[in-house]
């Protein structure tokens, strides 16, 4: 794979002078920010509540309960791996947390860290399974994706008789828990989302991460070829064992804006699906699926694409027959953008 | 694992200890939870049979659920050892009717919202000698089958039965909610309001994404300020449609088909307007219970046409009633 050895950061020890729009041309993430402004200049024209500044609250959400998680997703894809089990991971954070709660009667809190620790655990787990066998992470987290979905329906209907958990909406900690992971505020007449803030945070540290440390240095080299690295004293199974792990911490955050977001009850059955929405997001914002190239700021721009085109379709109000086609064809339309502006700028 | 990570671990067990101790929550919780006192009624002294419930069920889902919990209380009453399974998948699910007939089941009672999929391992198993009930979907089918019955609620009629009611309710515009975007039974709820109400427009969600589902009905209501009432087609989705209204800043009521625990708890105090009842328990509980009869006493219910279970309005005026079953998980 002659693409996964080209990182843009050799290409500059070579060339010596290149022009800041070269230079930024060669940024993974620019194929998808054009393809962002292609899609929102598409709906301002198409869809005229899309126009309206008070909506702007409502993409960022949607796009943020896709983005969270697209940020570990996406350092995980750089360093050369994908987790199928991410999407159910989610409810089974949420699902911890509450029937902890509930069952014990403790402080929501407890439950809270409970799911945490859970969380970090499972990510742990996928990581040093796949370290151990040396099998793709396809199948192993493929496994861990069956066993999720089966504990979440079977550990909430054991415990609570039903398919739902039990709401913890009237415990102790609630309201708190609930400023935390899924309050909302009003900026100039907006309402925004907490999440989406903790979204933006968690990006921009990520993208720190990446690119300014040698952790950064080591995912990219992991990724892009593990047997070299290894040669060279990067510590890949620990780096890979991380990055799963990175995925169960967003994995509890997510779970957590999941169980918060309405009166503490989580519904067993959801999250699968969602693993395929964390992985287009970073693939629209440039991530190889091969490993090794990729950033996290084109993950969320994936996951700002999706999310403008989701409502966009709503907000357009076209017959919503059509929606999933709708929603095909624009994504494939912003890969594609993605697609020609990179090979323009690699051609430079 | 390296000591660090021992000690992390370590460390996240201690902290999760020592909180769990000192923090015990004053309200909610199990400890609040009260026991429904187990009712213990007699068994038949029929002998015992084996029956399978088969629908198109996806994993986890509360109404579900509760069809399941009247079939097994049925089962209970009849000495019938009840095996329940469930495919959202058409060939999965005729599949499952073939593995029922397999293993020599007495009776077999299954959903026919697959149609064409499903029917031809229905005849099979009728022409097996196994008797057969349908109940929640398959209406226009059921009787070309050859089956014992047909218990559920006739979706168009439930449509038409909500419109007629949102017309009363003075509404202008509606929003009709789909959640599995396909399914038949749902497309004829909104075909029925629109048959008698006129101004409705359906909008697609996903209905095991509920934060996605949330942001696409807030935009919705963003989109149309003319919409004044919201139709959700289940409990969990009309729940969410409240959360949407208050962050669209909309003033649109909310009307739902099914019931839940906590879809009484919001009729209660008024944050959904009313609930379309199917009453899934009487549907799973008849269904089963139908088959004892025919195999006990060559009864049929319904004499021939289908029998319905629905609809029912459930609103403040009459959720008193219907509030305590709700809540034990059997409304």
């Amino acid at each position: 794979m002659a693409s996964t050895i080209t990182s843009p950061v050799s290409a500059d020890d070579r060339v010596s002078a290149r022009s800041l729009g070269a230079r930024l041309l060669s940024r993974p993430e620019i194929g998808s920010l054009v393809g962002a402004a292609v899609i929102l200049v598409f709906f301002v024209i198409a869809a005229p509540p899309f126009r309206d500044i008070n909506n702007t609250g409502t993409i960022l959400y949607q796009a943020a309960l896709i983005g969270v998680m697209a940020v570990p997703v996406s350092l995980l894809m750089i360093g050369g791996e994908f987790d199928l089990s991410a999407g159910v991971a989610v409810t089974t954070s949420g699902l911890t947390a509450g029937i902890f709660a509930y069952q014990f009667s403790l402080n929501v809190w407890v439950g809270v860290l409970v799911a945490l620790a859970l969380s970090l655990a499972i990510g742990a787990f996928n990581g040093w399974l796949l370290m151990r066998t040396g099998l793709p992470s396809f199948l192993v987290t493929l496994g861990t994706f069956f066993i999720l979905q089966g504990l979440n329906i079977a550990v909430t209907r054991l415990t609570s008789g039903a398919v739902a958990s039990n709401s913890i909406g009237d415990m102790d900690g609630f309201g708190a828990a609930k400023s935390v992971f899924a309050s909302e505020f009003k900026l100039g007449g907006v309402t925004i989302k907490i999440v989406v803030v903790w979204w933006l945070v968690f990006v921009a540290i990520a993208a720190w991460v990446l690119l300014k440390t040698q952790i950064g240095n080591w995912i990219f080299a992991a990724g892009g070829d593990a047997a070299a690295a290894r040669a060279v004293g990067v510590p890949v199974k620990k780096v890979k064992i991380g990055l799963f792990m990175a995925v169960g911490f967003f994995a509890w955050f997510a779970g957590m804006q999941l169980l918060f977001v309405q009166n503490g009850v989580v519904q067993s059955g959801e999250g699968v699906g969602k693993e395929f929405l964390y992985i287009i997001a970073a693939v629209v914002g440039g991530c190889l699926l091969t490993g090794g190239y990729g950033s996290v700021v084109g993950g969320a721009v994936g996951a700002l694409i999706f999310g403008m085109v989701q409502l966009g379709v709503v907000y357009a109000g076209w017959n919503p027959d059509w929606f999933k086609a709708f929603l095909g064809a624009m994504l494939l339309l912003a890969t594609i953008v993605n697609l020609v502006v990179k090979n323009k700028a690699e051609a430079r | 694992m390296v000591r660090w990570q021992k000690r992390a671990a370590a460390g996240v067990a201690a902290v999760a200890l020592a909180a769990a101790l000192a923090a015990c929550s004053d309200s909610g919780g199990k400890q609040e939870e009260q026991s429904s006192g187990g009712g213990g009624g007699n068994v038949a002294d029929t002998p015992r049979m084996k029956v399978a419930l088969i629908t198109h069920s996806g994993p986890g889902d509360t109404f579900w659920d509760i069809v399941r919990r009247g079939a097994e209380a049925a089962a209970k009453k009849d000495n019938i050892e009840l095996q329940y399974s469930a495919d959202p998948d058409g060939a999965a699910q005729a599949n499952l009717v073939q593995t029922a007939i397999d293993s020599k089941v007495d009776g077999i009672a299954v959903t026919l919202n697959k149609p064409d999929a499903v029917i031809p391992n229905v005849k099979k198993a009728i022409a097996a000698g196994i008797p057969v009930t349908i109940l929640n979907g398959g209406l226009d089918q059921w009787k070309s089958t050859g089956a014992l019955g047909y218990f559920g609620q006739d979706e168009r009629i439930a449509g038409q039965a909500t419109g007629d009611k949102l017309k009363q309710l003075g509404a202008k515009k509606v929003v009709c909610v789909i959640h599995e975007q396909g399914n038949v039974s749902l497309e004829a709820r909104c075909q029925g309001i629109k048959d008698k109400f006129g101004n409705v427009e359906n909008v697609n969600v996903n209905g095991t994404d509920q934060p996605g589902t949330q942001a696409t009905l807030t935009s919705k209501l963003q989109a149309d300020k003319t919409a004044d009432y919201v139709v959700a087609l289940n409990a969990g989705i009309a729940l969410t449609a409240v959360q949407a209204a208050k962050d669209a800043g909309s003033s649109a009521k909310i009307g739902s088909f099914d019931m839940s625990k906590e879809m009484a708890k919001a009729v209660n105090d008024g944050t959904v307007q009313f609930a379309v009842d199917q009453q899934p328990y009487l549907q799973g509980y008849l269904a089963i219970d139908a088959i004892w009869l025919y195999k006990t006493n060559g009864d049929t219910i319904g004499g021939g046409e289908a029998t319905l279970t629905g609809p029912a309005f459930i609103d403040k005026s009459n959720i008193a009633a219907v509030q305590k079953y709700a809540e034990a998980g059997t409304r």
